[in-house]
């Protein structure tokens, strides 16, 4: 039973960096050879009305102006989601605190919804939109979740479905307001979909994502107490209401970044933050770092499948997170990992 | 019965080990702190707590004793500074424990509370080394001054052997011990415990309040500790609290508050205090409980 290091956080760190890399090159190769046509038709008509001065010609276009930027989507949508959730599931005290779960997307795809009816062409005000409809619904789903003053584990969760089902019927009636080539298009993105042409701020966004997981992770081992409960986080010196607030913006905010760009993606936020429990335990100074990374590799994974399995066509990367992550969720339920 | 805060200013003589004490200082000082709760602001309060005046001393270990719902809790909330006193003061040292930042409170004063339910499995030794976070900065990593007082606190309640179990499959008792050495690696001035005997059997009990008097004794931990067991509290405890319905009604030491007509009407039962051999009251059950067939 080792303390933990500075040196083999590190080192755990590096070796998830490893793999993540990995799973980028595979993800970058996969379909080059066997579905180039597909994707070069694709990329063809994307950069056409997009930008028909210049036409790519060969390979390397495509993943550079393409696969690449999709890849590092999945990165961002990945590690999002998945801190957001490890975040929630600390903040709220529940196994089952997740963004997808709580309806906290629910209520980011509500506002990104309205932000493209508002402003098609702002990516800045679909993020920001997504944000507020996060932490609006995370608020109110807190608020719902408690019981004499305590946050009820039971409560948190019924109120959480039930926002999620109610937010749901809202996206569907701001759906069928819009029509012609734009429905497709968020009917896809509404299933959790990297593939969409959206104007998409790469850099501003990764910094969005370093600044919260940051701000987030300077408070990991007051998380690591509030696992025991507020009242006893207190008792042990946490500063329980900056914690709190700090956390609560941040993952929101990371969960409003995730659905602007992808729209809802399943059990990321749940799986990715359990699984890694099994492997390093559940000290969130570990646990945030790894988490991000293995949400990353996750996605960028599952849109690697999503692409290739139905090749010539595409499946949005929520239906493959679905379908791989219920089975994982069963199994951690019936071993009692969860 | 003397007054309240006046009774402790009186030691008591009895077990040879309280006779080493020389007179501590007054650590916690509580001079009519009362709180209520309300549901809302403007409503009528649902439970008040009037007026307490106690104070502790080092080396003391004090017992608030009372029935289930008489506001045992709530003093004791008051006096970890969780609840700031709605009038009147709580001091420890001088300070107004509800005023100090968290951090400079977690290392002068530990709680122990009822339940210290687990969301996720912990190592004994994480769990302890937790008491050490309001020592830290940043991360947290462990220096070898946390290994020190962490592993000091888990030796001194016997419970070494236990440091790579996981918490959550430990017995009752040695759960009871490591969450006791958790709040021992805060290296606090002033211990509190809610009920900490609760789940315990007999022998668990008396073990943990030999424990208690035993940290008290040392110098360093004033030891404030709420339980159901009056037999035991006057053996153990150098002052006691006796709390009903939100109200103080004595404090002081056992021989002087345990008054058989004070206890029948807190508890509403037919009770018998007489005292035993070491001069400390025994409280025990009127006639047969079970009336005959």
């Amino acid at each position: 039973m080792k303390p933990l290091t500075p040196k083999r956080l590190a080192r755990t760190c590096a070796v998830l960096s490893l793999l993540l890399f990995g799973a980028m090159v595979l993800s970058l190769r996969l379909g080059a050879v066997p579905v180039s046509f597909a994707d070069l038709t694709v990329g063809l008509g994307k950069s056409l009305v997009g930008a028909g001065d210049q036409a790519p010609s060969d390979y390397r276009m495509i993943i550079r102006e393409i696969r690449l930027p999709r890849v590092l989507l999945g990165i961002l949508v990945g590690a999002s989601l998945s801190v957001a959730g490890a975040a929630f599931q600390a903040l709220m005290r529940n196994p089952l605190g997740d963004p997808y779960v709580l309806g906290i997307s629910s209520g980011a795809a509500v506002g990104a919804l309205l932000s493209l009816i508002a402003y098609p062409d702002s990516s800045v005000a679909t993020l920001l939109l997504a944000f507020v409809g996060a932490g609006a619904t995370g608020a109110g789903v807190y608020f719902l979740g408690r019981r004499g003053g305590q946050l009820d584990s039971y409560t948190l969760v019924l109120a959480g479905i039930i926002c999620a089902s109610f937010l749901s019927a809202v996206v569907i009636f701001l759906m069928s307001t819009l029509s012609g080539p734009g429905f497709r298009g968020v009917a896809f993105w509404l299933m959790g979909d990297l593939s969409t042409p959206r104007p998409v701020a790469h850099g501003w966004f990764f910094l969005i994502l370093g600044a919260a997981v940051a701000a987030i992770y300077t408070t990991a081992a007051d998380l690591n107490l509030m696992l025991n409960g507020e009242q006893e986080a207190l008792h042990l010196g946490v500063d329980v209401t900056r914690v709190k607030l700090v956390v609560y913006i941040s993952a929101a905010l990371l969960t409003g970044l995730a659905v602007s760009v992808a729209g809802a993606v399943g059990y990321v936020g749940i799986l990715v933050p359990h699984i890694m429990r099994q492997f390093y335990g559940s000290d969130y100074r570990v646990l945030l770092p790894v988490t991000a990374l293995g949400g990353a590799i996750a996605i960028v994974l599952a849109d690697a499948v999503a692409r290739s399995i139905v090749a010539p066509m595409e499946l949005p990367v929520g239906a493959i997170t679905a379908a791989a992550g219920a089975p994982v969720f069963l199994y951690l339920l019936r071993r009692r990992l969860l | 019965m003397s007054a309240p805060g006046a009774a402790a200013m009186f030691t008591q003589d009895g077990a040879a080990l309280r006779e080493r004490r020389g007179p501590g200082d007054v650590r916690l000082l509580l001079e009519q702190a009362s709180y209520a709760y309300a549901a809302h602001a403007q409503e009528a309060p649902l439970f008040t707590l009037e007026a307490t005046s106690l104070r502790a001393r080092q080396r003391e270990l004090v017992a608030i004793v009372g029935p289930n719902a008489s506001g045992k809790s709530t003093l004791l909330r008051l006096m970890s500074g969780a609840l700031p006193p709605l009038s009147g003061r709580v001091q420890l040292d001088g300070f107004e424990v509800s005023k100090l930042e968290a951090r400079t409170r977690a290392q002068r004063i530990a709680v122990v509370q009822q339940e210290s339910p687990l969301l996720f499995p912990v190592r004994v030794w994480d769990y302890v080394m937790q008491g050490r976070h309001p020592y830290g900065r940043g991360l947290h990593f462990e220096t070898p001054e946390d290994a020190r007082v962490a592993e000091a606190a888990l030796e001194h309640v016997g419970a070494l052997h236990l440091r790579a179990r996981w918490v959550h499959q430990v017995s009752g008792g040695e759960k009871q011990r490591v969450v006791l050495a958790r709040a021992l690696a805060q290296q606090p001035l002033l211990l509190l415990l809610d009920e900490p005997t609760l789940h315990l059997d007999i022998g668990a009990q008396v073990e943990l309040l030999r424990l208690l008097r035993r940290l008290a004794d040392t110098g360093w931990h004033t030891v404030v500790v709420v339980t159901h067991e009056l037999n035991l509290a006057a053996d153990f405890a150098d002052q006691i609290a006796l709390i009903a319905r939100g109200k103080c009604l004595a404090v002081g030491p056992p021989a002087e508050v345990y008054r058989r007509e004070v206890l029948e009407s807190m508890f509403g039962a037919a009770l018998e205090v007489e005292p035993a051999a070491d001069g400390q009251p025994r409280v025990t059950v009127r006639g047969r409980v079970v009336e005959p067939v």
